[in-house]
């Protein structure tokens, strides 16, 4: 069996993933992270969260927020919970690396291949995003996530640089949806 | 209609999902003495005010928490909003 090699699809269902460039906003798929969810357990939110300052190097952000260094990005997702994104290639068992720092603190659950992630990058962000959810995109900060609906998918929105860079996560089965809403939101831009 | 999220601010009520009466968190010992007319209250009276109402909200397009809301029935005027994990436990529930 050492000859059968899987290839991995891309949640866009191609080999390499897809990406556009519309009015000067960068719409691409990013298949390259391992993602892992983090909830702490009633009671031991100080435990967990001095061991993902281990693990990761940085304090878990607070609601709302997001928080990164070297390899690790960290969002807010709940009280007591949160989203870790490593890159794939070297973090490609991210729970087994999660869940051995916290312990018995917090449940971590794989996420990596349930979700789609793109990032959009462009100087009309803004524009397009306003089309898009009901976020107040103009007022979000570099660091700055929140979960909101769009194109009736639950999703979650990164703010990687105020005004210019985000990140869209989202269900991987509605990944196509995603795209196309994406899409549609750059190329209807006035 | 805006619910002002006790952690994450003022967020439009479509990001919620109300399920009703917030007195369902207090949900009868099914041991006790009287389990079932206790249950039969619990699920089925309720008072109908025309005035202040306390609910469960839920935020379902947003960080996932229940939240007891206190909103005027008449007027739609929202007067406060708890984590409802933070009324429970205020109660004596869960650890």
């Amino acid at each position: 069996m050492d000859n059968l090699a899987l290839l991995p699809r891309c949640a866009l269902g191609g080999d390499k993933p897809e990406a556009r460039l519309i009015g000067g906003l960068r719409i691409s798929e990013n298949p390259g992270l391992a993602m892992a969810s983090l909830a702490a357990r009633a009671g031991q939110e100080g435990d967990v969260l001095k061991a993902a300052r281990k693990l990761t190097g940085f304090a878990l952000p607070g609601p709302g927020g997001m928080a990164g260094a070297g390899d690790w990005q960290a969002f807010w997702a709940g009280p007591g919970q949160w989203l870790l994104t490593a890159p794939f290639a070297s973090h490609e068992d991210i729970a087994r690396i999660v869940k051995s720092a916290v312990a018995g603190a917090a449940s971590v659950t794989e996420q990596t291949d349930g979700w789609v992630r793109f990032e959009i990058a462009g100087a009309r962000i803004c524009e397009m995003f306003e089309r898009l959810c009901n976020v107040d995109v103009r007022a979000m900060k570099s660091g700055q996530a929140t979960r909101c609906q769009i194109e009736h998918l639950g999703s979650f929105l990164l703010c990687q640089e105020a005004g210019a860079a985000f990140s869209v996560l989202t269900l991987r089965s509605g990944a196509r949806s995603m795209f196309h809403a994406l899409e549609t939101a750059a190329r209807s831009l006035p | 209609m805006i619910i002002n999220h006790p952690l994450l601010g003022p967020r439009d009520a479509q990001e919620f999902t109300y399920l009703g009466d917030a007195n369902l968190i207090d949900r009868p010992d099914w041991q006790a003495d009287g389990a079932g007319q206790a249950f039969y209250e619990y699920l089925y009276l309720r008072d109908n005010p025309a005035g202040l109402h306390r609910e469960l909200w839920y935020h379902e397009q947003g960080d996932r928490s229940w939240l007891v809301v206190t909103r005027n029935i008449s007027t739609h005027e929202i007067t406060k909003v708890e984590l409802a994990r933070d009324v429970a436990r205020a109660k004596g529930r869960g650890k």
